[in-house]
């Protein structure tokens, strides 16, 4: 069904392999359609309750495949019918999705890995915004997500200056949320995955929600968002069950519901 | 009363019609939209309901009208059979009308949520003309009841083009009065309708028809109109009251007579 990636779902858990391994996952129209068409299967699929994007082979994914970069490109053109679309795919994804990211994540790639919620890098990994090399900026809405992460200024100097930022560097920006030893990387990534995949869902729905709508809101407009989104809540299965847990001092068990 | 295509209900002083072709994505057929005019005449005569709310069951309010059924009619058969007039009658309500909307409100859709007094959307909802790309164009009202809401502008782009208008855009210019997050739609919704069914029910009736006089007529003509509407409410019996208790410092006991 995927030509690109590989989809899998076990225990709650989708698995989102990008598998162009010889170019180091380059984008191709191909995978650009791919992952949003997973994204989407994964959002509509209700026993999914995370979400991870992996790379196959040695890195994570090294940006636009540039063997196919040509003259009659369009950049503009690329963006808003392929890299757009995927993007917003996953920004509104309700599931939490993490990146796990070992080896590059260069360009459109380190772009990807900022779009999703939680970034988990191996030791031997690094972020690159390599635009720069090539007289591009970033895109695929990299500086939209690096500014909100490392403010203005951090962002303009890593897209400019065009250098590798390695693990210990991206858990100080905030890019990262954890670094993991290489040879624990995939343990470590779907033990991560596994706690994710057992928090109440919706709870983490309304949260990434709410984080989105300030952005664009008052203090008094976020504040009624904030109630319906807690009034929602509050009617989840494992709201009562949270409550349930802490009276009877016992540990919850959170159905997502 | 038996519908086919809609369901009716009463909460209160709220009466409830719910598009019902949840699979059809609430395809307007004619059968449907004379249901919904049917119902609104029913709850239009029942003393018991102040507030009318129309909402869709399943993803999408409407997803515009039944294509099937007008792909081979002509012009001739479509001035004897004289579909729109039942359209005209939503416009002769006299009761408040709230639209609840989600998903898709596309073509005839989007006109019948445009035939409603207040519109409170979910988070996503997407609306759009698409009537363009089939060689056709709006005609339940499109063109003159978005006109009038967002002026000649935006109209033309949006009709023109077929493109599809957010929430936010919606709210922006004035197609909707709020957004709320998708699963307490209806909860906010009836919370709208409950607080509007307490006012006073023939102000809210002459505050209507006053309103909607100024779409259509000179400030002049308006004025003199709105005089006489607020000269009619002092023959009635809550006027009485709402003065009475405003001096007594109580709440008033409105009667809609």
């Amino acid at each position: 069904m995927y030509e690109t990636i590989e989809y899998e779902v076990i225990n709650n858990v989708c698995t989102i392999l990008l598998n162009r391994p010889d170019s180091l996952n380059a984008f191709t129209a191909t995978m650009n359609k791919d992952i949003k068409n997973a994204i989407k299967q994964a959002e509509k699929d209700t026993n999914v309750r995370c979400i991870v994007l992996k790379g196959a082979g040695r890195g994570f994914c090294s940006g636009q495949d540039l063997s196919t970069v040509d003259e009659s490109m369009n950049h503009g053109e690329v963006l808003n019918t392929l890299y757009g679309p995927m993007v917003k795919q996953i920004t509104n994804c309700e599931k939490p999705i993490i990146a796990a990211v070992h080896g590059a994540a260069a360009g459109a790639g380190f772009s990807l890995a900022l779009a999703c919620d939680f970034r988990i890098m191996a030791e031997k990994s690094f972020f690159l915004n390599a635009f720069i090399h090539v007289g591009l900026i970033p895109d695929s809405g990299n500086l939209y997500f690096l500014k909100r992460i490392v403010g203005d200024a951090k962002a303009l100097e890593i897209s400019v200056l065009g250098e590798r930022i390695l693990p210990q560097e991206a858990l100080a920006l905030g890019l990262a949320t954890k670094v993991v030893a290489n040879e624990e990387f995939d343990r470590e990534v779907a033990l991560f995955a596994e706690k994710i995949a057992n928090l109440p869902t919706k709870a983490i729905t309304l949260m990434k929600r709410a984080l989105r709508a300030a952005d664009a809101l008052s203090l008094e407009d976020y504040l009624t968002y904030e109630a319906e989104g807690q009034r929602i809540a509050g009617l989840t299965q494992d709201h009562r069950e949270g409550v349930q847990a802490f009276v009877e001092k016992r540990k919850p068990i959170f159905v997502g519901q | 009363m038996d519908f086919e295509f809609i369901i009716t209900s009463k909460q209160e002083a709220i009466g409830i019609v719910e598009l019902n072709r949840p699979k059809q994505y609430n395809a307007l057929n004619r059968k449907m939209v004379r249901e919904i005019v049917e119902a609104f005449e029913q709850f239009e005569r029942d003393e018991e309901v102040r507030v009318i709310v129309l909402q869709g069951r399943g993803n999408a309010f409407s997803a515009g009208a039944d294509i099937d059924e007008m792909a081979f009619d002509d012009t001739i058969k479509l001035e004897l059979l004289n579909q729109f007039a039942d359209w005209d009658k939503i416009a002769l309500m006299k009761k408040p009308i709230i639209g609840a909307v989600q998903g898709y409100v596309f073509g005839g859709g989007f006109e019948l949520a445009l035939s409603c007094d207040m519109l409170i959307a979910a988070e996503g909802t997407e609306f759009c003309f698409p009537e363009v790309n089939l060689g056709v164009m709006p005609g339940a009202g499109g063109t003159q009841r978005l006109t009038k809401l967002v002026g000649r502008t935006k109209a033309l782009e949006w009709i023109w083009t077929a493109n599809r208008i957010t929430a936010n855009a919606a709210l922006q210019h004035g197609v909707i009065n709020q957004i709320v997050q998708k699963e307490i739609l209806i909860e906010e919704t009836m919370k709208i309708a409950t607080q509007i069914s307490n006012q006073p029910p023939l102000a809210i009736r002459l505050i209507k028809e006053s309103v909607n006089k100024a779409v259509d007529y000179s400030l002049y003509e308006g004025m003199q109109f709105e005089r006489k509407n607020f000269y009619v409410l002092f023959s009635s019996e809550d006027q009485k009251e709402g003065m009475q208790a405003f001096v007594e410092k109580r709440k008033p006991q409105f009667k809609g007579r």
